[in-house]
């Protein structure tokens, strides 16, 4: 590669936070790697990688107050150095020729303007153009990113948008001036698998249509795959792994790429345990690939749970008299068996999670049976439920929001068995909680702390852990590995099956993420719009899927290098 | 640090980052020094003998006394001539013997119109009986030492000192501010709670309310209470700020658990069958007492103010008692005679404090809520 074709040249770049007097972190160890011309490269790493980081430290945006760049540190940008470049110019050039798209586009954009307006405004601000030829621009620019009839959607404001037409939106806005580098920041994480597929696919397309450099910033091996022409994996602020994105899939040089690729639950086998990154980062080369679990629910099964016709409707007031009624569940059956795993997939707003709020009564259903060995929940009273509650339990989906943040592990333990009158003393309950926490692989120091002192992945096992005090039969994972790392979301997986095999529970497993759903589970249930769309085995609905919906949404896979490209 | 074994909670790490905050630390220390200094006079340490005459009425402070020591001591003789110096004698004496001189002289005929015998009649002095009883109660409380002209900060109208006098009436302002504090934080939080946590018929009774309540004019409102109490006294104060101040509380207290009864750590604590009572104070309440806490410093620093306000306008505290507001009170007839001290004092007890109280707040809401700054 010779110097002309590189657009931008990031040069050992250290980056150290201060986050009190005597704590410094240090973010990134000396990072070096070239962004070419017109293409695209992908920046990999979970949370703590450093890769946002980096991001942050090519636009000039890292926070004055706490950061500390190395002063041996050098990112060149046409002969230039931008750590050294005033504000005001690099402001301009933030503008001009550098622009970023983020995680979030709701946030991202201003929720008081029209979205035309604020595409507007850029090109207003940036190319000096009056405010006739800036709103014929971006209409021009609205349809080419895939907005429907943009001369209308010109006046929409961002909550008239769906999550993907933001996403667009946001999009537009970066590409308005035209930019030589563009940086997508996460940019699908918060949206649908079927949205994601769009909006990777108009990315390429833009990056091809106008010759732009791209620099992708994502966990997620899979979607790089698709559009990345160079990867750089990074992790605690160092590079690992540098390639092509074939190289990096096809023969991964470093053991955490290697871990990376293959702690994904595979689309096509099914191990029993999933390769975890200590495994790889102990030395083990290549962990011999466990046997396959059998997976599918026979005719002998006892059932455990039974759903009948489960409705939930959310009424909202419109005008004055006005009611708007929302079926977020529509004639929702199916069955639990002992033992089993029932994957519930859907995108977001499909009522899945309703599914299972409401099987817990944290809803109040309108209409259907919930039978468990028999009764029907639903039609108990608060006190009779009070006994079932031991029986069902539910994992939620946001680990630091589903932990009592004022409690010590001890007592998000002890309280659920206390309220059972389970254990006869507060010794006793204590020696129980503490068991358990070992059974979740956590230190029995960790009775004594509190929530925030614990990782993402660590508290969903304390979830897990406060889950099963009460000995459930029926356990619901409500998104319960979503918000994890992809490394974490392993180990989690991992203790979910082993715990299944060992107390013989049922679990509801309800994602949007299809590879994990079909991993786990021995019935594959699809929902849309509050409505059971296609119910089969899970090897069934991927290799035969019945629906159009379903069919769409197993396409939209992100597969890495195996997928259809 | 903490105790061993067990880790930092978050109040541990908000104390710690309260600590580390200099603005912080020295209104703590203010805040402190007064409430020390409260307990002490509550106590009889301090002030005990603030009632004492130990100087010269509007006896001036001793920085300025050289210059004002003439003038005062004009004033007083010009106004009150008879007041001072520690003697009492009878105002009607000489009325009285100049009426007997006339009358024995037979300038006045006593009954002029009347045939009666008027050779038995006297003159006699009406307030007699009492004038000697005054008298012998001055000597039994014979003055033992010399009234001083001058006093560090000055002395009020019947010369007691003004330091003092401002300590005393510390306990008063400070004890009205914190208890009505208090017990507007308490009212306010638990409506908020239920109105928050149930929601529905609940939330709009307690809005009914709420808004009945905000609808009545402060003042109108504290008259009213007042009249009905039909008491004056430190309670009867503490009762009419503590029920007219929780509005405030009330509202954020409840957007607080709105916010919260829908997080799934609430769902988590349903789902394993805490009840509702168990979710809303052990669950949602220490998440949230942050809110209550800051509002009960905001309130103590409004209800200091406010008890100097409702004292200034006389429904404060009963006069025996001394308060900042009662100080005010008299300092405004004072103001006018050049008499500034009793004034100054007062307002410069009350400004630092809730100066002090206020950075206090600020500080404890940085310390409690680290994400907004």
């Amino acid at each position: 590669m010779s110097a002309d074709d590189i657009l931008l040249s990031v040069q050992d770049l250290r980056v150290s936070f201060r986050l009190d007097k005597q704590t410094v972190v240090e973010a990134l160890k000396g990072v070096s790697f070239d962004i070419p011309r017109n293409s695209t490269v992908a920046l990999v790493g979970e949370s703590g990688s450093g890769k946002s980081v980096s991001s942050l430290a090519i636009l000039g945006l890292l926070p004055k107050e706490n950061a500390i760049v190395d002063p041996a540190s050098h990112i060149l940008y046409e002969g230039r150095d931008l750590l050294r470049m005033p504000q005001a110019e690099l402001r301009r050039l933030r503008g001009r020729d550098f622009a970023m798209i983020f995680q979030e586009p709701m946030s991202s954009l201003n929720p008081v303007f029209t979205v035309g307006d604020q595409i507007a405004e850029v090109l207003r601000l940036h190319k000096g153009m009056s405010g006739k030829q800036a709103k014929a621009r971006t209409v021009e620019l609205l349809e080419e990113v895939g907005i429907p009839e943009p001369a209308r959607r010109y006046g929409a404001y961002p909550f008239q948008l769906s999550g993907g037409q933001q996403q667009r939106v946001m999009i537009a806005m970066a590409i308005a001036c035209e930019p030589k580098l563009l940086i997508a920041d996460e940019p699908t994480t918060a949206l649908d698998v079927t949205i994601q597929k769009q909006i990777i696919d108009l990315v390429g397309a833009l990056q091809k249509r106008h010759g732009l450099s791209v620099l992708w910033i994502t966990h997620d091996l899979a979607v790089v795959g698709e559009i990345a022409d160079h990867v750089i994996v990074m992790r605690h602020g160092v590079i690992r792994e540098t390639g092509t994105a074939a190289d990096v899939f096809s023969k991964p040089q470093d053991s955490y790429t290697r871990a990376l690729i293959q702690c994904r639950p595979p689309l096509d086998r099914r191990p029993r345990r999933l390769p975890v990154i200590d495994d790889y980062m102990n030395g083990v080369a290549r962990p011999a690939p466990s046997e396959d679990t059998q997976r599918g629910i026979v005719a002998g099964d006892e059932t455990v749970l039974e759903v009948r016709g489960l409705c939930k409707n959310f009424v909202s007031h419109e005008g004055f008299f006005g009611k708007r009624v929302l079926r977020a569940v529509n004639n929702v059956s199916f069955v639990l068996p002992r033992g089993k795993t029932v994957g519930l997939v859907g995108e977001s707003g499909s009522g899945k999670s309703t599914v299972g709020l409401t099987i817990m009564r944290l809803h109040q259903a309108d209409g259907g049976e919930v039978l468990f060995r028999g009764k029907n929940l639903l039609a108990l009273s608060p006190q009779a439920q009070m006994e079932y509650k031991r029986h069902i339990q539910i994992i939620f989906q946001n680990p630091y929001a589903s932990l009592n943040p004022r409690f010590v592990v001890g007592d998000i333990l002890t309280e659920p068995m206390k309220l059972h009158g389970i254990g006869a003393s507060d010794a006793e309950r204590e020696k129980m909680a503490a068991a358990l926490l070992d059974r979740v692989s956590l230190p029995a120091v960790s009775m004594r702390k509190y929530p925030h002192e614990f990782s993402g992945g660590q508290r969903q096992r304390i979830a897990i852990a406060r889950a099963l005090t009460l000995k459930p039969e029926v356990l619901i994972c409500d998104e319960s590995v979503s918000a994890l790392d992809v490394s974490v979301q392993a180990q989690v997986l991992n203790l979910l099956q082993d715990l299944q095999d060992e107390f013989r529970m049922s679990y509801l497993f309800i994602s949007h993420d299809l590879a994990v759903v079909k991993y786990l589970s021995d019935q594959v249930v699809v929902m849309n719009a509050g409505e059971i769309v296609e119910a089969a085995g899970p090897d069934e609905i991927y290799r035969n899927p019945q629906q159009a919906y379903t069919q769409r949404l197993l396409a939209s896979i992100p597969r890495g290098l195996a997928g259809p490209a | 640090m903490s105790a061993p074994g067990k880790s930092a909670g978050l109040w541990l790490l908000a104390w710690r980052r309260l600590l580390a905050d200099r603005v912080a630390v020295i209104s703590m220390v203010v805040v402190t020094l007064f409430l020390l200094l409260m307990l002490a006079s509550a106590l009889n340490l301090v002030a005990a003998n603030w009632g004492e005459e130990v100087a010269v009425g509007y006896a001036p402070p001793t920085f300025v006394g050289a210059a004002k020591r003439a003038t005062a001591a004009a004033k007083h003789i010009d106004n009150e001539p008879d007041a001072y110096p520690g003697t009492v004698t009878d105002p009607l004496a000489a009325e009285i013997a100049e009426l007997r001189a006339r009358i024995e002289g037979g300038a006045i005929s006593t009954v002029p119109e009347s045939d009666l015998d008027l050779g038995d009649v006297k003159v006699v002095d009406p307030l007699a009986k009492e004038m000697a009883e005054i008298l012998g109660s001055t000597k039994a409380v014979e003055v033992k030492h010399e009234l001083a002209d001058t006093l560090p900060f000055g002395a009020d109208k019947w010369g007691r000192d003004v330091i003092k006098k401002t300590i005393k009436g510390s306990e008063t302002s400070i004890f009205v501010g914190l208890t009505a504090a208090l017990l507007a934080t308490v009212i306010g939080t638990l409506l908020g709670a239920f109105a928050g946590y149930y929601g529905g018929r609940v939330d709009d009774f307690f809005n009914w309310f709420y808004n009945v309540f905000t609808a009545i004019p402060y003042m109108l409102l504290i008259l009213a209470i007042a009249a009905v109490l039909n008491q004056r006294g430190v309670s009867a104060v503490v009762l009419i700020l503590g029920l007219t101040g929780w509005t405030g509380i009330y509202r954020l207290v409840r957007a607080e658990y709105m916010k919260h009864k829908s997080r799934e750590y609430v769902q988590a604590a349903d789902a394993i069958g805490a009840s509702n009572a168990r979710r809303m104070f052990v669950h949602i309440f220490p998440n949230i007492s942050h809110v209550s806490l800051v509002q009960l410093s905001v309130n103590a620093v409004g209800f200091i103010k406010s008890e100097v306000i409702l004292s200034f306008l006389g429904f404060g505290v009963p006069v025996d008692k001394v308060s900042w507001g009662s100080m005010l009170n008299e300092a405004q007839n004072e103001l006018i005679l050049g008499y500034w001290w009793q004034l100054a004092a007062a307002t410069l007890a009350m400004a630092l404090l809730v100066t002090a109280f206020s950075m206090f707040t600020d500080a404890l809401r940085d310390a409690l809520d680290p994400k907004i700054k």
